[in-house]
């Protein structure tokens, strides 16, 4: 017999409290819940993982390949729809438009202090501090002239912007002339092509706040105050002042797993998968997508779905091979000698025999030795 | 300055491009430059083109010039009486050609009441934006887009009068419609096209209305008395074709009644209505597998010397026959040369086609159906004046397509059919909708082509007025007796052993992946398994070394022909498998069968 699970109990415990139900009403409840139960849960033998790809991607046929559709208000373009749906699927290591939702602990609600946080957050590059910038080829040198008064902003100063600029390269002199800073190549003769690489490495140095946030959005969300951002870092958020960091989401799925483990990348998973089909108006049982999800991350890392990830790590040589890499399959078994068990849908499909699933899982066995017993038994009492 | 490049290559510069285009196209109107010669001047890249090569598409427009059509009514007058020509108008400047280059730079008005100052040229007529099918459309203007696309492209599938000389030629297949009409609703362009000579559609009493279900979702509900007097009948035209070839070493086919010697002779029953010289004779009723053409040829392969000394059944039956699923009456045949010199058969088999449930029909409106039910004339409805419409079109069709263009068709053809006069309806310049109402008002009926209808059934009257008229129908090229299949046992390829596929062979209809999926997702093993039965094939397996043994018959044992004492199976598994198997053998891969215990029932 199947149990009620736990929440469901102390659900109905609850309920019963608080409508004051007599003893012997509850268990004809309970019993009625259990039979209600039971109807939800699979049986033996069914095909979930075919059931499950079909409810996913019946919907997910009728998603056209919009990706325009701008979510909310944020003012920050989303991958939404199909494409966003393949990301997940496919375990893409960086998601086309990586995005964070930042919480704030309580002493920052307020505008203000939401706004402060989120100009610690947001990365600044030398590019946005340069208002001019010059190749001189006749000294060799490149001249960046900075915005004092925006630097101001920051914090920065050219003293520190310098500071950080001798920090992180490498044979090069750096002076100070006037509001602009020179850079030149100790080496003699720098080629233009070499000066070019040198000028867009420095631009896009980093300079302030945390790597990889593009752009920050404070937003009022319910009673609260949240971060938008483009562009995630979930590890270097988290440490920020005035974050909570227990709440704060991303949709990078390969950064959680990193970070915060494999649990919470399954989590990621299911959320950003449902959230998806929802935006888009479908309705897909969030069990069909927690087993995707189990799937792809019952390994302890996270695999695809496809060829290079669940797919291609099928027991059965013959049902790799019937889905792709058919050679690569075939060859590598047959070096290895290695066995095919027969215990899938597809091997089955392909030599005819009868599919392990549903009525084809079960066979009808008895003891030879006790048939006789009972037959013995039954003829002496005809007797 | 201003590059100037002729047919792509750079030839000189001027001092203002613009200018400079503009005088090209004076001279060119002047007829010092070729007409075939465009010219466009790009202000972006400043730079100016003139393309005389090959390829463009180019398209006729009057000429404009401040503000005035160079195109006036004394030159349309002289056109008339036949004065000038088109070619006089082109070299005096007032029409010309042009080019989707040289269009760019041209700003078009679309009728001559629209012309303003800055206008450089004007519309020969506005319907000219459509192409020729799209330009038989009638009321094209009062459709949506995208209906005039679809039913430009089902005209293309019509069924007519696709030449006048069907009776002399020899086409692969031809479908042609036996009594075709001249649409009464025409417009400027069925003229030029020649739908007056070649039509391909008939017109046909159309009533709005559902009837009992049966025209439901597109389907159209005829008249079986219109059926039985012709209606949107065809033709279907099929030649079979065979040539006595010659091959190597002196040997040919041959055409005449094959001998009972000749291998795979089929029976004397089969020949017998072949003439003297192996050819059906004129008239003959066929039906599929029917010889039209006895042959004879050599064998493909050649067997032992004796056979081949003794002439005995060296040559192979390779008679033409009436395809799967075909039939028809033998229409004419054709004796010729073939462009090898060969003695080449033509035979014709003509089959007639009325029109049956399941047959495609369309308006010219991108409305299309198929025939969902054939009524008796007397159960019909009917009108006042005892008018039976031809097809009962579903009023569902209407509103979400929104073809207004068909409703005022259909009242046009109905005006015309009484007071007898063709109506022009050409897209933009028609006949006007209000126009067409008075006259059916002044001819008796309603002016909103509503008529009171009958039931046939019971005789009561409908509650609501329906909208009747009379509406160009075609015949489409889709019609289910070309297309009815269905299959219980029949042929299986030879390599897998599996179901042939495609109509023309018979073939089953495959149970894909995804349908498999779906059997596997209902847990319905045991149907499965039948389903994918088609192949089963019985193997004997050697349990030592997973070889496929061999039948040994004189010995009536099994024997495997790696091991000389091991215990051989026969394991139950697909052909296609088996196949698998073998083929992975020729790849060196050696693919172990390991006979286990006995599972489950097959």
């Amino acid at each position: 017999m199947i149990d009620l699970p736990k929440s469901i109990l102390e659900k109905a415990e609850k309920i019963f409290e608080e409508k004051k139900i007599p003893q012997h009403k509850r268990e004809k409840i309970l019993e009625n819940l259990k039979n209600a139960y039971k109807l939800y849960v699979y049986e033996p033998g069914e095909a979930i993982g075919i059931v499950s790809a079909q409810s996913i991607s019946e919907p997910a046929t009728q998603m056209t390949m919009r990706s325009y559709h701008v979510a909310g208000s944020a003012g920050i373009r989303v991958t939404l729809g199909l494409p966003r749906l393949m990301e997940i699927f496919d375990a893409r290591r960086t998601p086309t438009t990586p995005m964070m939702v930042i919480y704030l602990d309580k002493q920052y609600q307020t505008k203000e202090k939401a706004r402060e946080v989120a100009a610690r957050i947001k990365e600044v590059r030398i590019r946005e501090m340069v208002t001019d910038d010059v190749i001189d080829l006749l000294n060799s040198q490149l001249e960046l002239k900075i915005d004092l008064k925006k630097a101001v902003l920051f914090n920065l100063d050219k003293e520190k912007i310098i500071d950080n600029l001798k920090k992180n390269t490498k044979d090069v002199t750096i002076k100070s002339h006037e509001d602009k800073i020179l850079v030149s190549p100790k080496k003699e003769d720098t080629s233009i092509r070499e000066m070019q690489k040198l000028k867009s490495k420095i631009l896009d140095m980093h300079l302030y706040g945390i790597k990889g946030i593009q752009q920050v959005v404070v937003k009022r969300e319910g009673d609260e105050w949240v971060l938008n951002t483009l562009g995630s870092n979930v590890k270097k958020v988290m440490a920020v002042e005035g974050v909570d960091g227990a709440r704060t989401e991303t949709n990078d799925i390969h950064e959680v797993a990193k970070t915060l483990g494999i649990e919470a990348a399954r989590f990621v998973i299911i959320k950003e998968a449902s959230k998806t089909l929802e935006e888009q108006g479908l309705e897909v049982d969030i069990r069909h997508i927690m087993l995707v999800a189990d799937a792809m991350t019952a390994t302890g890392k996270i695999q695809a779905i496809g060829r290079y990830g669940v797919a291609g790590s099928k027991g059965s040589v013959l049902a790799r091979a019937a889905f792709e890499e058919t050679i690569k399959h075939l060859t590598a078994a047959s070096i290895r000698g290695r066995k095919d068990r027969f215990n899938g849908a597809i091997e089955n499909v392909m030599v005819g025999k009868l599919v392990p699933i549903g009525t084809g899982m079960f066979d009808l066995t008895m003891k030879a030795d006790e048939n006789e017993k009972e037959e013995n038994s039954k003829s002496k009492e005809s007797k | 300055m201003t590059d100037i490049y002729f047919n792509g290559k750079f030839v000189g510069t001027a001092s203002k491009g613009e200018k400079f285009a503009e005088d090209v196209r004076k001279k060119r109107r002047a007829g010092l430059l070729p007409s075939k010669m465009n010219v466009v001047y790009y202000k972006e890249f400043d730079e100016v083109r003139i393309n005389t090569d090959s390829g463009r598409l180019r398209r006729p427009l009057i000429v404009v010039e401040k503000g005035k059509s160079k195109l006036t009514e004394e030159h349309l007058k002289k056109l008339e009486t036949g004065e000038l020509k088109w070619n006089d108008l082109v070299a005096k400047g007032l029409l010309e050609f042009i080019d989707a280059e040289e269009e760019e730079n041209a700003y078009i008005a679309l009728t001559e009441n629209d012309i303003n100052e800055d206008h450089t040229h004007v519309e020969i007529s506005p319907s000219i934006i459509l192409g020729i099918s799209a330009s038989l459309i009638p009321f094209a203007e009062h459709n949506r887009g995208d209906r005039v696309n679809y039913g430009a492209k089902m005209t293309g599938q019509a069924i007519g009068m696709y030449a006048s000389n069907f009776l002399m030629r020899a086409d692969t297949k031809a479908n042609l419609m036996i009594y075709p009409q001249v649409p009464l609703v025409r417009t400027e362009s069925s003229d030029i096209v020649g739908l007056a000579t070649h039509p391909a559609g008939q017109n046909l009493v159309i009533a709005v209305m559902p009837y009992g279900g049966y025209n439901m979702e597109d389907a159209l509900v005829i008249n079986r008395g219109s059926v039985d007097r012709g209606m949107l009948r065809s033709a279907y035209f099929r030649i079979y074709e065979t040539d006595e070839k010659k091959y190597w070493g002196g040997q040919e086919d041959e055409i005449r009644i094959p001998d009972p010697t000749v291998r795979g002779y089929k029976s004397e029953e089969d020949y017998k209505r072949l003439g003297e010289d192996g050819i059906i004779n004129l008239e003959n009723v066929v039906t599929s597998g029917d010889v039209l053409i006895g042959k004879i040829s050599p064998l493909r392969f050649l067997g032992t010397v004796e056979e081949f000394m003794t002439g005995i059944e060296n040559r192979r039956e390779s008679s033409v026959t009436v395809r799967h699923g075909e039939k028809g009456i033998v229409d004419k045949i054709v004796i010729s040369e073939s462009a090898d010199g060969n003695r080449l058969i033509k035979v014709s088999v003509r089959d007639e086609r009325i029109i049956e449930i399941g047959d495609k029909v369309s308006s010219r409106h991108g409305q299309k159906g198929v025939v969902g039910l054939l009524v008796n004339p007397e159960d019909m409805p009917f009108t006042e004046s005892g008018i039976i419409p031809d097809i009962l079109f579903n009023t569902h069709s209407i509103p979400s397509r929104m073809t207004m263009g068909q409703l005022l068709e259909m009242i046009t053809g109905k005006t015309s059919s009484i007071s007898g006069e063709y109506f022009d309806a050409t897209g933009f310049t028609g006949v006007d909708e209000n126009y067409i109402r008075e006259t059916l008002g002044k001819l008796g009926f309603r002016e909103d082509g509503k008529e009171t209808l009958y039931d046939g059934k019971t005789g009561r009257q409908y509650e609501v007025l329906i909208y009747t008229g009379v509406a160009y129908y075609q015949k489409l090229d889709h019609m289910v007796a070309n297309k009815i299949h269905a299959r219980s046992r029949g042929p299986v390829a030879l390599l897998t052993k599996q179901p042939t596929e495609g109509r023309a062979k018979e073939g089953g209809l495959r149970l894909g992946e995804m349908e498999k999926d779906c059997i596997i997702a209902h847990g319905a093993a045991m149907v499965l398994k039948e389903r994918f039965d088609s192949d089963k094939y019985m193997v004997a397996v050697c349990e030592n070394c997973g070889f496929i043994a061999m039948n040994d018959r004189t010995k009536n044992k099994l024997v495997c022909s790696l091991c000389s004492e091991s215990k051989i199976s026969w394991v139950e598994m697909s052909y296609a498998f088996k196949l698998m198997l073998e083929e992975l053998k020729s790849l060196l891969i050696y693919p172990r069968v390991e006979v286990g215990e006995h599972r489950n029932p097959g």
